[in-house]
């Protein structure tokens, strides 16, 4: 965990680095719990399903990885037991979608509903209650190399988890034989089907190990970043990965990316707190909500018809360099993503 | 067969939502029955829980009623909530610009810009789905987060209270300018007779007449009623601007009826509760009221927990999201 102080003194040089170093690593430790539960999310899109609860999943998590770990003083069971809970609301998500075809998206917004309110009503006995949390562990050896070391080697296990957690979901997406059903499953279901594949069982497997993670996101907040169990103690995060996945385009490392711009407009926020005294402390806490969902209309402005009919009307100097910028912005969503499969 | 499964689902619905709210109950050791009672009867009990019982249904039978056309025309209006801010805010303009102004002028003034506030709002969601290709879901979430700011920023900036700026909310406004109540209680008798006639012209709206068929019929298939010569986009955006405008005016009430003043948590989750019971009325409109009904009961109901039993009030929330859960199961396949 890492605790940081703000505070510029001087112009000494060599300072205001150290404090950048320091910066740079809080945003890589606040955006950690955000990272697990975008890759969960990432692979449960990338096959096809859209995980609307995890905002109420992560706090349903959080809330339980704090009890168990509370009462057991045991931190793995903490954790075991908040991907469970993730797991659990996964496959009931699946049971109600996949195999019942309701809607994705409304069964998940009520399952994001009720998991709150469980969370809030299950997790009364224990608000604000010291309890135990994931211990700091410098590198030994790497902790101490210049920059990098206070950048990336200064965290404790969950933290490094989440940055190993980034290439392992890109490798298993586009380097394995798994990763290419996961992603014609979310494309093409009847390819897969036609394969000789069971599409909704490799669904249901991939909500749920994606719920898994989304649990252990949430365990991610109780038990480290915030340490410890209060109302509705994510803040909304949940709503804001869903968001991210999105900005992220489905592909792992832009979607980390996406958390890390998260974070960093966070620390921002409360940073520029001393310097825009005018501005009430809880609008400056929203802004960087609201700065996503801009940034969000912006990348899919990018792959929208509309824009790429303007394009075409302007004079040729500007098209090339506008259809750049629009190419690398552009985010298309798994084709089937939040359909239902019929088997044909 | 078929009437046997009519009779039958929605009973085992309601049977699978207790079993999971007891089991939550049974683990806090404190005896369900007494929950229960407290729950679903408490809100019955005084004069003075009925009335703030009505005085939640009115403004959650506008969101749901609101929630239940955009139902209808196939969106998923999560932004109610930011549009009930917003509308809350937009009827305090005129409240604090010309408070010597006839009541009953001011509060046909508020209640109009409450709407156009809360339709303009709703309008948003629609420009980032049509032109920027952002879900409804996602655009209506970022818009309550900017609805939610909005509100801070006026109770602690422009209107912070004269004395200093306070979270607890603006200067109250003078009582004039409250809507009249029955004596002694806080029912105002307003604001379910708004929340009623909303009710019976949607429905009307929606059943009766050529506009509501084509909402239909964009809900149902958008590309077969484009092809048949219907305005999609314009009817997407008609349909958010009404529930946007009726989120609008549950705002106004929170403003002129319950609060007298603008808190930052104006729309205290009634947006997202209405979203619930638009889900299990399955926007028909026929069961819009006795689950709006049922549904302030039990939060008004539950308020009594901590203090009786010792237990956290959100147990109500567990029932009323247990309900639609499992009332979503049991419905047809899409």
């Amino acid at each position: 965990m890492v605790i940081v102080r703000y505070r510029y003194i001087g112009s000494n040089v060599q300072i205001a680095m150290e404090q950048l170093w320091i910066d740079m690593a809080a945003v890589l430790a606040a955006a950690a719990p955000l990272v697990i539960a975008a890759m969960g999310e990432t692979l449960s899109e990338r096959a096809g399903v859209i995980n609307l609860s995890l905002d109420g999943t992560m706090l349903l998590a959080a809330m339980t990885g704090f009890a168990v770990a509370f009462t057991t003083q045991n931190l793995i069971l903490g954790f075991a037991a908040a991907a469970l809970v993730g797991a659990l609301v996964a496959a009931v998500l699946g049971v109600f979608s996949l195999t019942l075809g309701q809607s994705q998206t409304a069964v998940g917004f009520v399952l994001a509903l009720l998991c709150t309110d469980l969370s809030s009503f299950l997790g009364a006995p224990f608000v604000r209650l010291p309890g135990p949390a994931v211990p700091f562990m410098p590198i030994p050896g790497l902790a101490d190399l210049p920059i990098l070391g206070p950048i990336l080697f200064r965290h404790d296990p969950v933290i490094y988890a989440s940055f190993l957690l980034v290439p392992a979901t890109a490798y298993l997406l586009y380097s394995t034989r798994l990763g290419l059903i996961v992603r014609a499953l979310g494309e093409r279901p009847a390819a897969v089907y036609a394969r000789g594949i069971d599409v909704t069982r490799w669904r249901y497997a991939m909500l749920i190990l994606g719920g898994a993670l989304v649990g252990i996101a949430g365990a991610a907040f109780s038990l480290d970043l915030k340490q410890g169990w209060s109302y509705r103690h994510t803040f909304g995060s949940g709503w804001i990965v869903l968001a991210i996945v999105i900005f992220g385009g489905w592909r792992p490392l832009r979607v980390a990316l996406g958390c890390y711009l998260f974070a960093a407009l966070e620390i921002v926020a409360t940073r520029s707190q001393s310097a825009l005294p005018g501005i009430p402390t809880q609008m400056i806490q929203v802004a960087p909500f609201v700065f996503m969902i801009l940034v969000l209309a912006l990348v899919n402005l990018a792959s929208s018809p509309t824009v790429a009919r303007w394009i075409a009307t302007l004079p040729s100097v500007w098209q090339r360099p506008l259809l750049v910028i629009v190419y690398r912005l552009r985010a298309t969503a798994p084709a089937a993503l939040g359909q239902p499969f019929e088997r044909p | 067969m078929k009437r046997v499964a009519v009779l039958t689902q929605p009973l085992l619905a309601l049977v699978a939502a207790f079993v999971l709210t007891t089991l939550a109950l049974l683990s806090t050791g404190v005896s369900p029955l007494e929950a229960y009672r407290l729950v679903l009867f408490g809100a019955f009990s005084t004069p003075v829980r009925l009335s703030d019982m009505i005085m939640l249904a009115a403004p959650l039978l506008l969101c749901a009623v609101g929630l239940s056309i955009t139902f209808t025309g196939g969106l998923y209006n999560l932004g109610v909530e930011g549009q009930m801010i917003v509308g809350a805010i937009a009827a305090m303009v005129p409240l604090r610009l010309w408070p010597d102004w006839p009541p009953l002028l001011l509060w046909l003034i508020a209640a109009l810009s409450g709407a156009a506030g809360g339709a303009l709002w709703a309008l948003m969601i629609g420009i980032l789905r049509r032109y920027a290709g952002v879900s409804e879901i996602f655009a209506g979430l970022g818009m309550n987060f900017l609805a939610g700011g909005l509100a801070l920023y006026m109770v602690l900036g422009p209107w912070r209270r004269q004395s200093s700026a306070s979270l607890s909310g603006t200067d109250l406004l003078p009582r004039e300018l409250w809507l009249p109540t029955i004596d002694r209680l806080r029912l105002v008798p307003a604001a379910p007779v708004i929340a009623l006639l909303a009710l019976v012209i949607v429905w009307w709206a929606l059943t009766q007449t050529r506009w509501g068929l084509e909402v239909r019929a964009v809900g149902l298939n958008p590309a077969a009623s484009e092809r048949l010569g219907i305005a999609t986009t314009r009817r997407m955006a008609e349909t958010l601007a009404a529930c946007g405008a009726l989120a609008g005016i549950a705002g106004m009430l929170q403003v002129v009826a319950v609060h007298h003043a603008l808190i930052p948590n104006i729309s205290s989750g009634i947006g997202l509760l209405g979203l619930l019971v638009a889900l299990l009325a399955r926007a028909n409109p026929r069961w819009l009221l006795p689950i709006t009904v049922a549904f302030a009961a039990f939060t008004v109901g539950s308020i009594q927990l901590p203090l009786t039993l010792g237990i956290d009030s959100a147990i109500a929330g567990v029932l009323q999201g247990a309900l639609v859960l499992f009332a979503l199961a049991t419905r047809i396949r899409q």
